[in-house]
């Protein structure tokens, strides 16, 4: 098998506060392939944003990465010097963010910040105005001659998604992290970017972490999952594999929780209580409170991501539940 | 389901059809004890007994200025747009639509949070847009509203208690001791414990602030409430939790929702009827089941089509809707679906559409809304069979609720 793009191996992100302290992401090993999409999916807190700060060592202070490596090709990006790191962001690894209009400059036409973009990682020359209009163009802007003169507020929500999707592409990246892309968008416009970044990963061969709350949209774009809860992977399998055959009680507390399209229910199978914050870790298994599956076994110790079929791992000493309520 | 065959318009007078048989759809069974009733009181329609809220020709417009000091008027921004709808005791209506479609902005008319340009509201018949005063007072008693953002709809300075007993305040329902109980009693409805009463919104999460907007909403004894995106800032576990409470509520006391949402999975699951709205105007309305099965303008397929399926085997099977919404300042002329429909003819472009009767109160502004070919078969078989078994083990696993 084909040496992943990015390697992430037992990566722990902390944050020092009154009461201690308290990690944000807790042991997390994932690996991307090459071309390939692995969607993160959990709800808010479970630590998928500060796993993709940290890759990109961005952690915001009083935050800092204190275990595992993060290698992209080998090289481990942890142990780059703030002025290497700052070439692979926006070089070989470019993110995108769920609000692009926070993330643009509001005071600068968008060519001017496409321009910019480009100018940081190679020394600039005259012909950067007609590939500011090319990234423009590869992300089916249409009237790209003219847009490149406005400014953001000028520009459709899903328009400034995709500037944002051009701009970090300018370099051609070979990693794609998108935390939550479509997320402020309107349905039909949702559809119309996840179109597009398959269309362009098509083009590019990139890899793209997509980072997302919506079961719908990684059924829709990933290759690879994992599911998040309290700072910890709980269950990583291909998408079709974890559709089909989910192992995790949060991922089925997860796929009960929404409402579908093509099926009727009553009640939906609501998950009861909420995510423990950091802080406030139950012992063993983090879910444990919540699942109706758990035994007294699942708080003595924290399950390690076990391996049920090739390619698909859950953190849960009761999967398969069939066969655990059985015995 | 009956499944619409690409038969021949029928030019029935709106009402004409079916008002004395209910429709397959209110016959398949909702699952709700109280869904038999809510649809017989429905069928009655514009005859018999008075719908709870009735909506006829709603229009707000802002005028866009600009200039300081001789501030003159360059535009007008037709957030709604002439829209109809009523809606029956018991029963929930939903809204859907992008951002910018009008129906929040509807929502707000309905409650008069805000005036209407022109056009009609009525609470059993009475027309509330000329109210004021003491009878506007109990118009507000009637009908309440929960807010999308639970973390900006509560006053961070007013506890819990306070905030719950401030609508009962407002309209001089009981003493200081019978408000204090009824907030007990409210807490406990919504899931939540009376000691939560003296605490203050920051000490809850979204889902805790959310059932805390609801418990006030419920305080005076609505009979109407308004539900604006209720659960869209919520995580999804929670969102759920959210939605299952407020159906329960709704069987509990026979309230009538107005659902706002963007979310058509949420919106399925809720509805009984469902409208459709774009750029101001209702484009399709129609039982629930009816819409998602048999969806007839192009828009509602369109948005139907748009959203992701949590089932990775049919991903990519939709082309999207090019182009963005148009500018509610610029409406197109004509149908203003035309300028992103993949059906649009020269027809569309100069005539406004009016609403199309496609079956019994499943209405449609297209002009081939009744011509347009059958939409392919509905997506997704729904859960894997291992995945539903292990779901309901997950549900009969746990304490029942």
């Amino acid at each position: 098998m084909q040496a992943p793009l990015l390697a992430i191996d037992g990566l722990r992100t902390v944050f020092r506060t009154s009461s201690g302290e308290v990690a944000a992401v807790d042991g997390v090993s994932l690996a991307v392939p090459r071309g390939r999409t692995l969607g993160i999916v959990g709800e808010s807190g479970c630590g998928k944003s500060m796993l993709s700060l940290s890759v990109m060592r961005l952690v915001p202070r009083p935050g800092r990465v204190a275990a595992g490596s993060v290698r992209l090709e080998g090289r481990d990006l942890l142990t780059l010097s703030p002025a290497e790191m700052r070439s692979v962001r926006g070089g070989q690894v470019a993110m995108i963010f769920q609000e692009p209009m926070t993330s643009l400059n509001p005071v600068h036409t968008i060519g001017d910040q496409i321009i910019e973009a480009m100018q940081a990682h190679e020394a600039g020359g005259r012909d950067l105005r007609d590939r500011a209009i090319e990234a423009l163009r590869r992300v089916r802007i249409p009237a790209p001659e003219r847009r490149l003169d406005e400014y953001p507020h000028q520009l459709s929500g899903g328009m400034r998604q995709r500037v944002m999707i051009a701009m970090a592409l300018a370099c051609r990246p070979k990693l794609l992290i998108a935390d939550e892309p479509t997320t402020a968008l309107d349905v039909t416009v949702q559809a119309q970017i996840l179109d597009l970044l398959r269309e362009l990963q098509a083009e590019t061969g990139m890899s793209i972490i997509l980072i997302t709350h919506d079961l719908g949209v990684v059924a829709e774009m990933a290759d690879e999952v994992a599911v998040m809860y309290a700072g910890r992977v709980v269950e990583q399998a291909t998408a079709r594999a974890l559709f089909e055959d989910p192992q995790h009680p949060y991922t089925l507390g997860l796929l009960g929780s929404i409402p579908r399209l093509d099926e009727e229910r009553d009640r939906l199978l609501a998950i009861e209580g909420a995510v423990p914050p950091p802080f406030a870790l139950p012992p063993g298994c983090r879910f444990a409170p919540r699942c109706p599956f758990s035994i007294t076994e699942c708080t003595a110790a924290m399950p390690p991501l076990r391996e049920l079929a090739e390619g698909h791992g859950a953190a849960c000493i009761r999967a398969p539940v069939e066969q655990a309520v059985a015995a | 389901m009956s499944s619409v065959a690409p038969s021949p318009p029928q030019p029935s007078p709106a009402g004409g059809g079916g008002s004395d048989t209910p429709s397959p759809a209110q016959r398949g069974g909702g699952g709700t004890a109280a869904n038999g009733t809510r649809a017989a009181a429905r069928e009655g329609g514009s005859h018999a007994a008075k719908p709870l809220l009735a909506v006829e020709n709603l229009v707000k417009h802002y005028p866009v200025r600009r200039g300081l000091i001789l501030a003159r008027q360059v535009g007008t921004v037709r957030a709604v747009d002439g829209v109809s709808f009523t809606l029956n005791r018991g029963e929930t209506l939903a809204l859907v639509g992008e951002s910018g479609c009008g129906k929040s902005t509807t929502a707000r008319l309905v409650l008069r949070l805000i005036e209407p340009s022109a056009g009609r509201v009525a609470i059993e018949g009475e027309d509330i847009t000329s109210l004021s005063g003491a009878a506007l007072r109990r118009l507000r008693r009637r009908a309440q509203i929960i807010f999308q953002d639970p973390y900006a709809s509560l006053n961070p300075r007013l506890s819990v208690g306070d905030a719950i007993a401030e609508p009962m305040v407002v309209h001089g329902i009981g003493d200081a001791a019978a408000r204090a109980a009824r907030v007990r009693e409210l807490l406990g409805l919504v899931g939540l414990a009376p000691y939560h009463a003296d605490r203050y919104p920051h000490e809850f999460s979204g889902g805790q602030r959310q059932r805390i907007g609801i418990a006030r909403a419920l305080a005076v004894q609505p009979e109407l409430v308004v539900c604006d995106e209720p659960v869209s800032a919520l995580d999804v576990s929670i969102q759920a939790q959210v939605v299952n409470l407020l159906k329960e509520l709704q069987l509990r006391f026979g309230l009538a929702y107005l659902f706002i949402a963007h979310d058509l999975a949420v919106v399925k699951h809720m509805a009984d009827r469902v409208a459709v709205m774009y750029l101001g105007r209702i484009v399709e309305i129609a039982e629930k089941r009816a819409l998602f099965a048999a969806p007839r303008h192009p828009y509602t397929r369109a948005l139907l089509a748009a959203i992701p399926h949590p089932d990775p085997s049919r991903r990519g099977q939709v082309t999207p809707l090019g182009g963005d919404v148009p500018s509610p300042m610029a409406i197109p002329p004509g149908c203003r679906f035309h300028t992103r429909c993949p059906h649009a003819a020269e027809l569309c472009r100069t005539q406004e559409p009016p609403a199309l009767e496609i079956g019994p109160g499943h209405l449609a502004a297209c002009h081939f809304a009744a011509t347009l070919p059958p939409v392919a078969a509905a997506p997704g078989g729904g859960l894997s069979s291992l995945a539903a078994k292990r779901l309901a083990l997950f549900a009969a696993g746990r304490p029942a609720a």
